[in-house]
């Protein structure tokens, strides 16, 4: 065992200066935490984390939500109930769609804080660009073009989802199975809808796997054999969430096509006269 | 194709190779890059280093490329085949088609035609990141050296493989768009010296050498430097080791 260790400090390293010339170590330890020379920042460690968090956090509710606009599927009263569920009815005894309103309003906010984290890994100018791409093109590597691809997906979500955000914001009493119908096919938000569904969930689903492998979680003893598990994973979950979105959209455009010459008419459950939520 | 279909055949007529070299002499103003091609023949277990020494050798000498130890040890003859980065003593001809596209490392001052600089910013960055072990007390060379556990001197030694051939770079594309920054090469030292039980520094002190954007929180994980890396070094499992103890020392 020491032989092992004598032979690692053997040899002089060629890095290291003359022994006259080079600092104490105290003094060198003490040097990079003093102010003769400025210790790093904080902040790249702290950006680095908020980024992986805002996305974590964006990944969860896209997830959540793919779920609740889904229970569409199941029965309208169900949609309904999920709607009017996130008015708060239950707890304030009157629904408030304010409520809704701001959880979009804060969605939109870790949206926009989340792009301009993720703004600065971005190409930044025409050289960064073209030593990117060239780089990209001529190594053909698996992961580096899934980057370029998040990119790609992460600029259009950009302007894709402020439209839909922006609809939740200001009117979030028009959530319910014709309501959103009515959205989706009279309103003439299903390409919108349909290029959401995709960038969203592509954006998703490398997201969390890239998060996986830049913090080192779920990728077990076998770095390789555990990101070709995660790589599986991201697979599945892109498949399943594009599927069911498509069979989602594909409900409400249904709806909204069978509904459109009432379009505007609010849902009512079985047994209800009245509408009690929101206002027109 | 895949490799196995590629081996001749007994009785097969070797393949004839074409190598297309991108050639360029930064010491004459007047020379622009271009590729030349050279033709050879395919001999059995050939080798790119094979290749290029029998180029040089029968048809071109002034022909530039870096070698030493033919055995994928001392790192030298690092090149982009067919754009990926590669050691040239390592690759076997029969795993490619019989036109191959060699080019130098990018992001590596080049010297010539194949021949790029590696030591000069392998040199820059160990002195940059500090690369040794730090003690913070005086050595007495006369005293035993305090015992390690095995495992713990196998997994140092495991890091401490790195040839400093450049591929991880040369496959970085952080490392095209920053030149400053360190590289899964910088990071890989960083990693093997925190492990090391006789280097007093703190994660504090690492965080001074790697907890910026041209450290650790550079890198974006495209995994690049993992998958090239000719000495199959965990560098995927090291860098996002350092990212977590970097992120808690820079986050309190």
């Amino acid at each position: 065992m020491r032989q092992i260790a004598k032979t690692a400090l053997a040899p002089a390293l060629p890095e290291n200066p003359p022994a006259a010339a080079r600092p104490q170590q105290n003094d060198r330890a003490h040097r990079v935490l003093t102010d003769t020379q400025p210790a790093n920042s904080r902040w790249p460690a702290r950006l680095d984390l908020l980024q992986s968090l805002s996305g974590l956090v964006l990944a969860l509710f896209l997830v959540a939500h793919m779920f609740f606009v889904a229970t569409i599927l199941i029965s309208h009263e169900l949609f309904y109930s999920v709607a009017r569920f996130f008015e708060g009815g239950w707890l304030f005894g009157e629904p408030q769609p304010a409520l809704v309103s701001m959880v979009a309003a804060g969605v939109t906010g870790l949206l926009v804080a989340h792009a301009w984290l993720a703004m600065r890994k971005i190409p930044a100018g025409y050289r960064q660009y073209h030593a990117f791409s060239t780089h990209r093109r001529r190594l053909r590597h698996g992961d580096t073009s899934l980057w370029w691809l998040q990119v790609m997906t992460g600029f259009a979500l950009f302007f894709l989802t402020t439209i839909h955000l922006y609809d939740m914001v200001s009117q979030p009493q028009l959530i319910g199975p014709y309501e959103s119908a009515d959205r989706v096919w009279t309103g003439g938000m299903w390409p919108i809808y349909l290029a959401l569904l995709f960038t969203a969930e592509v954006h998703g689903g490398i997201g969390l796997y890239r998060l996986a492998v830049k913090w080192g979680w779920f990728v077990g003893d076998d770095a390789n054999a555990g990101r070709r598990r995660l790589r599986h994973i991201r697979h599945a979950f892109s498949a399943f969430f594009i599927t069911l979105g498509l069979v989602t959209l594909l409900a409400y455009i249904d709806l909204g096509r069978a509904h459109a010459d009432r379009a505007g008419e609010r849902y009512l459950p079985p047994g209800q006269t009245t509408v009690d939520h929101g206002k027109h | 194709m895949i490799t196995l279909f590629r081996k001749p055949k007994p009785g097969q007529a070797p393949r004839r190779l074409t190598l297309h070299i991108l050639r360029c002499n930064p010491a004459d103003p007047a020379s622009k890059p271009y590729l030349q091609a050279f033709e050879l023949e395919e001999a059995e277990g050939m080798t790119l280093f094979i290749a290029l020494n029998e180029i040089r050798a029968t048809q071109d000498p002034s022909l530039q490329f870096d070698f030493v130890c033919r055995a994928g040890i001392c790192g030298s003859c690092a090149m982009l085949v067919d754009g990926r980065p590669a050691l040239a003593c390592r690759t076997l001809t029969r795993d490619y088609g019989s036109d191959i596209t060699l080019a130098p490392l990018p992001f590596f001052e080049l010297i010539g035609d194949l021949s790029v600089n590696t030591g000069k910013w392998m040199r820059g960055t160990a002195e940059r990141l500090q690369t040794w072990i730090a003690q913070s007390e005086a050595v007495d060379l006369d005293a035993l050296e305090a015992r390690m556990e095995p495992a713990l001197a196998e997994a140092i030694y495991e890091l401490d493989r790195c040839i400093e051939c450049g591929c991880c770079i040369a496959g970085c594309g952080t490392a095209q768009m920053n030149e400053n920054f360190v590289g899964a090469v910088g990071l890989n030292k960083i990693a093997r010296f925190r492990l090391d039980p006789r280097d007093t520094r703190s994660d504090a002190e690492f965080f001074e050498l790697i907890g910026d954007d041209d450290g650790v929180f550079g890198c974006m994980s495209l995994l690049g430097c993992h998958d090239i890396c000719p000495k199959d070094l965990p560098l995927q499992t090291q860098i996002a080791f350092l990212r977590r103890k970097m992120a808690v020392e820079g986050w309190c």
